[in-house]
Formats: C-alpha cells, sequence, structure tokens
C-alpha cells in the first residue's frame, strides 16, 4: 500500500505546475493527480486550490461529487461489475451479489488484504457480451458465477 | 507497407468489444504468421472500428477473387488455418465463415452515420481521405455560411441525443447570438446504460465527427470546439486524440483552414463520472470546472454557454451526419425517414434477441422490423417476447402490443417512451417489470445531482416503494402512490433528467399492470426474478436427475447422486439462480 508519507511536496507541485494561469483545470487538474497516485491524496487539495484560485471545500465539492474521483488508496485490483441494462437483464445483478458475498465486501468497498476493490458500473457499452465484467484492464464477458471464481483466481 | 495499395486485404474489428474478446491477439496473429511466410507485403491488415454486430472476432478477408469474406467468432489459434487455406490455396474456410445471422443483420440497414465503421483504419486519415472524408469541409467553406445554416436547416436533421431539437435552428440561433467569442461542443458523454452508438462511432470514424464539428463551426463563427467525452471510454479518446493531431497537420484544423479566413480547434475535456453532465446546461458547468449540476433554461446555451460566451453543443451522432449532408444535398436527407423525423437512427439493440450491437435504419421502421430483421428474433423463441425498453433510463417499457410503432420522435412519444439516444433492449417473459422499473430508479437515484427536491427526494420515496414492492410487501396504496409522484417529479423537476426519471415506473404501471398487482396481491413474481419472493425447489415430475443443478451450485446447497432426484437445501440457498439457469428442463421453480 502507498504509504502517505511517500507523497512529497514536490510530486505535488510539479503536477500542478503546467495547469496554472489557466481556466477551468479543476476537473483535468484532479485527474491528473489521480493517475499519478491511484487516488487524490488529501496533502494536495490545498495547493490545488491555491493554483485554481477557489477554496479547498469547492475541491472537496467537485471530488465527492464525481464518481471517478477516490479519496482513499485502492485495492490493487479492481473489479468492475457491468450493471447496464442488457447486463442487468443477463444476470449482472446475480454476478454482483456473488462477489460481494464471496468477498464480504460491499460495493464501492475494498477487502481488508488490498486484493480488490468492487464497483459497480453502468455501462461497459458491450452489451453483446453480457453480463461483462471488468477486472483492472481485463474485459470478461458472458459472465457467470462460477466463471467468476475461476478468472478471480488469476489476481492475487 | 509498399507505396501501392496491395489489392489483398485483411479486416479486423478492434474496437472495444472486439479488444475485450481478443481481437488485438487475432491481428497480432495475422501480423506474425503472414510475416513468418514472407506475404506481409502483399497485404493490407487494416484494424478497424467495430462493425456494430458482436461476434466476437470478425475477420474480413478481401482478394480479388473471392472478393469479401467474413469469418466471425476468430481466434488467434484459427489464423494459421485461415492464411494456409484462404490466403496461400486461395479456398476460403467454409467452417469459419460467418452465417445467415451476419447477413439478416446487415440486411435492411441504412448506413450513413456508421458507412466507415467497420471498414476503414480510423487511426489512418489517409483512409478516411479515400473513403471521401473531408469532401464536405471545403464544400461548406465554399459557401456563405448562411446557406450551410439553411442546408442543415432543410434537411430536416433533429439532434440525436434525445430531445430531438431541430438542427438547423440550434445552429441559427448560435450563429444570430451576440458575441465574439463562440464555441462548438460535441457532447460524448454517452451516460444511458445500454447505448453504445457514439462509442463505437468515435471509435470507428472519429474524423467524421471532426468534420462535422469543423462545418459547424464555420457555420455559427465559433473559434474553439471542444469533445467532452465519458472517462470511460478510453480507446475513444485515444483515436480521437489521434485524429485531432493528424487533421491539424493536413490543415483541416487550426489557423485559416484551407486557406481561407475561418480558423478552428478542438480539443478533448474527459469527464469525471456523472451521469447528469449529459444535460447540457451540466455539461457546460463541469467543461468550466464545477460541479456538473443543471440550471434553469433560458438562457440557452445558445446563448450563453460556456463562460457565458454562445455555446453550441451537438450530440456525436448528430455532427456524424452533418458531412452526408453538406456532400449529398438536404434534398436527399430529407427523402429519408417520415414526415417529421428525417434520416436514420442508430440504435443499440441489446437484450435477449439474437443478434445484438448497433443498427442504423431509416427513421420510421417499427420495433418489430428491428428485433426480426437485423436483430434475427428472440434468443429464446420458446420463452417469447414480453416488451422492450427504449431511452434508456429515461426512456420507457413498451408492450407487445405496442411493438408495431414506428420508430420517429413523435410515435415514441406518444407511447409514453422517448427517443433518447437510442438505445433498445428486448425483453423476454424471464424480465420483471417490476424489477426493470426498481432499476432504472435506482440509477437516476445514484445520479442525481441533488439540487432540486422533486428528483433527490421524489425519486428516492419512488425507489423505495418500488424496494417494498418487489420485496413481497408491497400494498396497493403503494401503487397510487408511484403514479402520483410520478406525475409530480415529471412536472417539477428542474432539469431533463428529472423530467424523465419516473417514465421507467409510469409506463411499466401502465401497460403491465398485472404484474403490480401480481407482486402484490398473490405476492409473486411471475418471472420470477425478484428473489425475496422465491423459494427453490425441484419439481419432480420435470427432473430427469441430470445432475446439472449439482454442478453448478456455489454453494453446495444441492444434492445429488446419479439416477436421483436433485434436492435443494434452501438454509444453504444463496438465490444465486445458477441451478434454475442451469436446468434444461424447467424441473427448478
Amino acid at each position: 500500500m502507498e504509504t502517505e508519507n511517500q507523497i512529497s511536496r514536490a510530486d505535488i507541485d510539479a503536477i500542478i505546475a503546467p495547469f496554472r494561469g489557466r481556466k477551468g483545470i479543476l476537473i483535468p487538474l484532479l485527474q491528473k493527480m489521480q493517475e499519478r497516485f491511484g487516488y487524490v491524496p488529501r496533502e494536495s487539495i490545498e495547493p490545488i486550490a491555491e493554483a485554481a484560485g477557489v477554496f479547498p471545500v469547492e475541491v472537496y465539492g467537485i471530488l465527492t461529487f464525481y464518481a471517478q474521483f477516490y479519496l482513499e488508496p485502492r485495492g490493487r485490483h479492481t473489479i468492475r461489475v457491468c450493471q447496464g441494462t442488457a447486463c442487468y437483464i443477463m444476470g449482472g445483478k446475480d454476478i454482483l451479489d456473488h462477489v460481494c458475498g464471496k468477498l464480504g465486501v460491499q460495493v464501492e468497498e475494498t477487502t481488508k488484504d488490498n486484493r480488490f476493490t468492487i464497483e459497480r458500473v453502468a455501462c461497459l457499452g458491450c452489451c453483446g457480451m453480457a453480463p461483462v465484467v471488468m477486472i483492472d484492464n481485463d474485459f470478461y464477458g458472458r459472465c457467470t458465477v462460477q466463471k467468476m471464481d475461476e478468472v478471480m483466481e488469476n489476481y492475487k | 507497407m509498399t507505396a501501392t495499395h496491395p489489392q489483398n486485404k485483411i479486416l479486423i474489428c478492434v474496437g472495444t468489444s472486439g479488444v475485450a474478446a481478443g481481437a488485438e491477439k487475432v491481428a497480432d496473429a495475422f501480423e506474425h504468421e503472414l510475416s513468418h511466410r514472407g506475404l506481409r507485403h502483399d497485404w493490407d491488415i487494416v484494424r478497424t472500428g467495430d462493425r456494430g454486430l458482436f461476434r466476437d472476432v470478425l475477420v474480413d478477408i478481401i482478394t480479388p477473387r473471392h472478393g469479401r469474406v467474413v469469418y466471425e467468432y476468430i481466434k488467434p489459434g484459427d489464423v494459421k488455418q485461415l492464411v494456409e487455406e484462404h490466403i496461400v490455396k486461395g479456398e476460403p474456410v467454409a467452417s469459419l465463415r460467418a452465417g445467415q445471422d451476419y447477413e439478416d443483420f446487415f440486411k435492411g440497414q441504412m448506413r450513413i452515420v456508421l458507412a466507415h465503421c467497420g471498414e476503414i483504419d480510423p487511426e489512418k486519415i489517409t483512409d478516411y481521405l479515400a473513403a471521401g472524408g473531408y469532401t464536405a469541409l471545403p464544400k461548406a467553406l465554399a459557401q456563405p455560411y448562411a446557406h450551410v445554416i439553411e442546408e442543415v436547416h432543410k434537411s430536416g436533421l433533429r439532434g440525436r441525443g434525445g430531445a430531438g431539437f431541430s438542427t438547423g435552428q440550434k445552429w441559427r440561433f448560435c450563429r444570430d447570438a451576440a458575441g465574439d467569442q463562440k464555441y462548438v461542443i460535441c457532447n460524448a458523454d454517452e451516460g444511458d446504460p445500454g447505448a453504445f452508438m457514439d462509442r463505437s462511432l468515435l471509435e470507428g470514424d472519429p474524423h467524421a465527427v471532426l468534420e462535422g464539428m469543423i462545418i459547424a463551426g464555420y457555420a455559427i463563427g465559433a473559434q474553439e470546439g471542444i469533445i467532452y467525452c465519458r472517462a470511460e471510454y478510453p480507446l475513444a479518446i485515444k483515436r480521437l486524440t489521434i485524429a485531432i493531431e493528424q487533421a491539424r497537420k493536413k490543415g483541416f484544423l487550426g489557423h485559416k483552414i484551407l486557406g481561407s479566413e475561418f480558423s478552428f480547434d478542438i480539443n478533448i475535456m474527459q469527464g469525471a463520472g456523472a451521469f447528469v453532465c449529459g444535460e447540457e446546461t451540466a455539461l457546460i458547468a463541469s467543461v468550466e470546472g464545477k460541479r456538473g449540476v443543471p440550471r434553469v433554461k433560458p438562457p440557452f446555451p445558445a446563448h450563453k454557454g460556456v463562460w457565458g460566451k454562445p455555446t453550441l453543443i451537438n450530440n456525436v451522432e448528430t455532427f456524424g451526419n452533418i458531412p452526408a449532408i453538406i456532400n449529398k444535398g438536404a434534398e436527399w436527407f430529407s427523402s429519408i425517414g417520415t414526415a417529421g423525423s428525417k434520416g436514420t437512427k442508430v440504435f443499440a439493440l441489446a437484450g435477449k434477441v439474437r443478434n445484438t450491437g448497433l443498427v442504423e435504419v431509416p427513421m420510421g421502421t417499427t420495433i418489430r422490423q428491428l428485433i426480426f430483421g437485423p436483430g434475427g428474433g428472440m434468443i429464446k423463441k420458446k420463452v417469447g417476447l414480453k416488451g422492450v425498453q427504449l431511452g434508456g433510463p429515461s426512456g420507457g417499457c413498451l408492450p407487445e402490443s405496442l411493438v408495431d410503432t414506428p420508430i420517429d420522435f413523435e410515435s415514441i412519444t406518444k407511447t409514453g417512451a422517448i427517443m433518447g439516444s437510442g438505445g433498445i433492449i428486448i425483453m423476454d417473459k424471464t424480465t420483471c417489470m417490476v424489477d426493470v422499473a426498481r432499476y432504472f430508479l435506482s440509477f437516476t437515484v445514484e445520479e442525481s445531482c441533488g439540487q432540486c427536491t422533486p428528483c433527490r427526494v421524489g425519486l428516492k420515496r419512488m425507489l423505495e416503494v418500488l424496494e417494498e414492492i418487489t420485496a413481497g410487501r408491497g400494498t396497493q396504496e403503494h401503487i397510487t402512490f408511484l403514479k402520483e409522484m410520478g406525475e409530480t417529479i415529471k412536472n417539477t423537476a428542474l432539469c431533463g433528467l428529472g423530467n424523465t426519471a419516473p417514465n421507467p415506473a409510469i409506463t411499466t404501471l401502465r401497460y403491465f399492470p398485472e404484474e403490480y398487482e401480481a407482486h402484490v396481491k398473490d405476492r409473486e413474481c411471475p418471472a420470477h426474478v425478484c428473489t425475496e419472493l422465491l423459494h427453490f425447489e425441484v419439481i419432480q415430475d420435470a427432473c430427469v436427475k441430470c445432475g446439472a443443478c449439482f454442478k453448478v451450485c456455489p454453494v453446495d446447497a444441492i444434492t445429488w447422486k446419479k439416477g436421483t432426484t436433485a434436492t435443494i437445501d434452501r438454509a444453504k440457498c444463496t438465490k444465486c439462480k445458477s441451478c434454475y439457469n442451469a436446468c434444461n428442463f424447467m424441473a427448478i421453480r
């Protein structure tokens, strides 16, 4: 797990520098920050607010409004179970329930051993292969409960 | 690549769906196999976007001798055989060829927007140029801007993002709005579950969208274009980035385009995961770096948009239509479709039909024609069609009796559903309509921005009631409440998301009242979906003692031995439905 003290102020400033003096930078800047650390570290929020000319509370406002931003470190692997209409109809909910039950966590939670974070996603746009699960960047189509059990074994 | 264009081509669909099915590996296998045999220079390997039909990996081999031969479900392991027999010996491999379904899927389609998807390499501007791309742009630039707007207006094109507003009129408002700085925004925040036409178009033919945007920029007098794209579409963003760079190099974007006085550039902005940002005023807030919450209209974005400047916002598919309209003329375009809805529409066909994928048909095609034409009919003929869901979470569910409705803006609105962005989900008798309503409400509750009370509180109350009903605790009052609350939210919410969010509940109540009755009165889910209302058991008479259920049960709740009927231990059963789905004899209920 990335510990907080590994995050240096110099790193943060280097990410912010190219954005200074431009307008509408908040979202792209937070995306860059997250790309670098895997989440948006708390110590980056004040410098970001200062660069964007807003109060830190407004940065938190953005972070909590958009689903894509995380304020906490994540598990080593992210399981995204598609709950788009096609996947839902084809049994996507059963898959989600099974994965959550098996790992003993709720959606949006990370397992205690930091192995998996579970997410629900509205549509991965592969409706023809429903139900679809994405683990990290790999897609798995026509999933069944049994297939999930097998596939998850490949992610340690 | 050799200077002369080889006549021999291999097309491989590598859109998101293709990649998910392993298309990159298949393409690499062709590269390797052909190089290995010293044939690489005679063949052009084209990595195209998705063509629209999902058959895992689709591969076309085109030769002067055999023309185009389409193969489906190709795995890297098949490549050697294809090269050996088709390419070296000149004998197509019959066992791997795409079947009748493939032909049926494309028969009856009219491809204007998707014309190049699955045909050209989206990462090569030369492919787009060779296919007649960027010919509409100089044509438009040679005319006064007013002619361009008039042409789009006369074509009858209406916005493809859902609301169906006249595109020409929108352009005119924007042109007439006072202001020296104007913006063109392409709305690619395609968030509707079950809709992926924008993604496929951006991945398969990004230059067509750019060309449409540049023409729009010229028509309204804008200097800057922004593509607001969902971050969940990494491949689309990658291909757009490449396309913009190429267009700049060729002088289609940038300072004084093609020697004219018109300068225009396009940038991409990635969304951050908020469904409501598809609403245009929320999208504008998000572009400005704020929380994506909608505001009251007017003022409309055409007058006050990004940074308070006049802004034109059109959907991806709308822009995709523009080059063809400029090239072939308004008259040609308006000859397609119905009196009020011109041109074609791309639909994302999904759910329980044999062929799922993107279908482009003239407006006015009926839902039935879609299902039994390109769709190839139901997956399980025995189970039968129950209804269709149109227009995503803001849309509605229509019963079988209405599937002969022609798909155009007016006819669909009359039924209580909406055209939306074009997602069509086909449902059979194993789909519970109450659960579908609950599902869509849970989506909109999650995605409500929380700004106005009807949407924030009203939808939540509706969802809670639907949860009660699907859990077997429903009452008659609940049904009355849903109807009243639905109408109230429809009339009072601030933006399009709230106004339409009750539609799934309202339409299922209207067209499938008997299912609500069954849940409330009989405490039964006729489609066997609502798990709280289910208790799994083996039907003794129907069981053939095959043990299929025993093998799939993930929690060992089923006991079975060869030659005996299986039994289910309800204490252990987690109602995952694996056994129900595995049984081929309907012996589990």
